[in-house]
């Protein structure tokens, strides 16, 4: 599978930038969407409208930067559409829209919208009987302080949504934290979790496959606070 | 008449198109027994997530990126207010549809307070774009209605109540003349379960009365070749939701408009929908005095 260097990716993202500050939460959903897209998503550009693609959903609307690089990376996007990202003729906004841009899933930026429609896509798909596409949500440690996760939570827990991952960046940005961890708050309700070093990609990939196929499953992946 | 309310007709008619393997009910515990028979039938297609009316929306949404259409269902209320942003973001914003089914109408049930009462429902509805608004009059209304908006792939809102016309006009989406006082008449168009007290109050009175139980979009075709000067719409929902549709259908021509509906403010009464007709002067008396005051000004 082809892979993105960082290095590809860093310039991608310079792009992007065109000299402002990126905030912590961009480099740090930075690893995780490298390994999604390099190792674990089966999803190419050909292949953004198969009903049986793995479905990948930006909840964290804002970690869009390194999205966008990736998305430019593995050809979904042109390169070009990076330089005007904001842009009134761009199609690239601060938070990423789904009808502006190929192989974007659902318009996020509001936050705590992904998991809900990643609980409604699963069902759907299961609806159809296509038992393969898997739905990773992409959620922070601070978006779950949105009550409308914690719906979606308990409802996959309590009915064993299977093919569904969620993936928490911790970079400790909550305001008040999430005392025992964050994935206490799935596996209390039946999710399978494993917390991982969110920089480290062999260890991503195992926990980002390490679903059980009967219950839902979350990932941590802990990034130091202002990483 | 039949003595089916509007609910087992949406839950009889609701079974019938989950015979379409793409249709699918959301559920938030409201119905969930009347649903349970096609539950078992249809086990992927009902979706009942608990009280969570953020993740019915959410999980509607999800539904329709995949290509099914959901069919949301709960007390307006929390349908509509409760998971707004939902409503806006999880299915607007997303491009795709769905068809929302609420009951308990402006105040079905008077006695439960101010919780469970939703008159600014359609009014919030209005403030999205694309909309289709059905407000059946009639529980043989909802059948086709339902089967309707079902096909389509765009967003709908049926409103369904327990206040009930004796009558049907199953087709009436385009306004409908129940009664013709020729023209120049005052033209009074009801939406909805407030037919019959339309038709009361203007009994002895030379008014046009129109039905229609689809209030978005609105027929303004038909409001411009039914209106002569003097315009009277009367909604069971916030008074004056549909005066903008109206004066914009309108802005041509010199005329008057009265829209009659529910009151913005809360009246802290219990008691049952007649009582709340009657004080927010929907009740055929109250009509006939906002009318008189309106004609004879």
């Amino acid at each position: 599978m082809t892979t993105t260097t960082a290095t590809e990716l860093a310039a991608l993202l310079d792009r992007v930038r065109a000299e402002r500050e990126f905030g912590p939460n961009v480099y740090s959903t930075l690893d995780v969407l490298q390994v999604l897209y390099d190792r674990v998503l089966r999803i190419t550009p050909e292949t953004v409208d198969d009903p049986d693609r793995d479905r990948f959903l930006l909840s964290k609307g804002h970690a869009v930067a390194g999205y966008y690089a990736l998305l430019a990376a593995r050809g979904f996007v042109p390169v070009g559409w990076l330089d005007d990202q904001g842009g009134p003729t761009s199609r690239l906004g601060d938070h990423p829209d789904r009808t502006l841009v190929p192989g974007v899933e659902i318009g996020s930026g509001s936050l705590g919208h992904g998991l809900g429609l990643g609980v409604g896509t699963a069902l759907g798909l299961r609806a159809q009987g296509r038992t393969e596409p898997r739905v990773y949500v992409l959620l922070g440690d601070a978006e779950l302080d949105e009550g409308a996760n914690h719906e979606a939570i308990a409802y996959a827990g309590a009915t064993g949504l299977a093919t569904l991952t969620a993936i928490v960046v911790d970079n400790r940005s909550a305001t008040h934290g999430w005392p025992g961890g964050a994935a206490s708050r799935f596996t209390v309700n039946g999710w399978t979790a494993a917390t991982v070093d969110g920089r480290d990609h062999d260890a991503l990939h195992t926990a980002l496959t390490g679903h059980d196929h009967h219950r839902p499953h979350v990932v941590v992946a802990v990034v130091e606070e202002g990483e | 008449m039949t003595a089916m309310t509007m609910r087992d007709a949406f839950v009889t008619s609701a079974e019938e198109v989950l015979a379409d393997p793409r249709s699918m009910i959301v559920l938030a515990d409201i119905s969930a027994a009347a649903f349970e028979p096609a539950a078992a039938r249809y086990p992927e297609q009902v979706v009942n997530v608990g009280i969570r009316e953020q993740l019915m929306i959410g999980v509607a949404g999800g539904l329709a990126l995949t290509g099914q259409r959901p069919i949301v269902h709960s007390y307006a209320p929390f349908l509509i207010e409760r998971a707004y942003e939902q409503i806006k973001l999880d299915l607007d914003h997303q491009g795709i549809g769905a068809v929302l089914v609420g009951i308990g109408g402006s105040y079905d049930r008077a006695a439960a307070g101010r919780t469970h009462l939703a008159p600014a429902d359609v009014a919030l509805i209005d403030t999205l774009d694309g909309w289709t608004v059905h407000v059946p009059g009639h529980p043989d209304e909802v059948r086709p209605l339902l089967r309707d908006v079902v096909c389509g792939r765009d967003s709908a809102y049926l409103r369904l109540s327990t206040q009930v016309n004796a009558v049907a006009y199953p087709e009436a989406g385009d306004l409908r003349v129940v009664r013709d006082a020729g023209p120049g008449a005052p033209l009074l168009v009801a939406v909805g379960p407030v037919l019959d007290a339309a038709l009361h109050a203007v009994a002895d009175r030379p008014v046009t009365v129109a039905f229609t139980h689809r209030p978005r979009p609105f027929d303004t075709a038909g409001l411009r070749a039914l209106a002569g000067t003097e315009v009277i719409l009367v909604e069971p929902y916030l008074a004056g939701t549909s005066t903008r549709v109206a004066a914009e259908a309108l802005a041509d021509r010199p005329h008057r408009l009265l829209a009659l509906g529910v009151g913005r403010a809360e009246l802290r009464r219990y008691g049952g929908p007649e009582d709340h007709d009657r004080w927010h002067g929907l009740d055929a008396a109250g009509l006939r005095r906002s009318v008189d005051a309106f004609l004879d000004a």
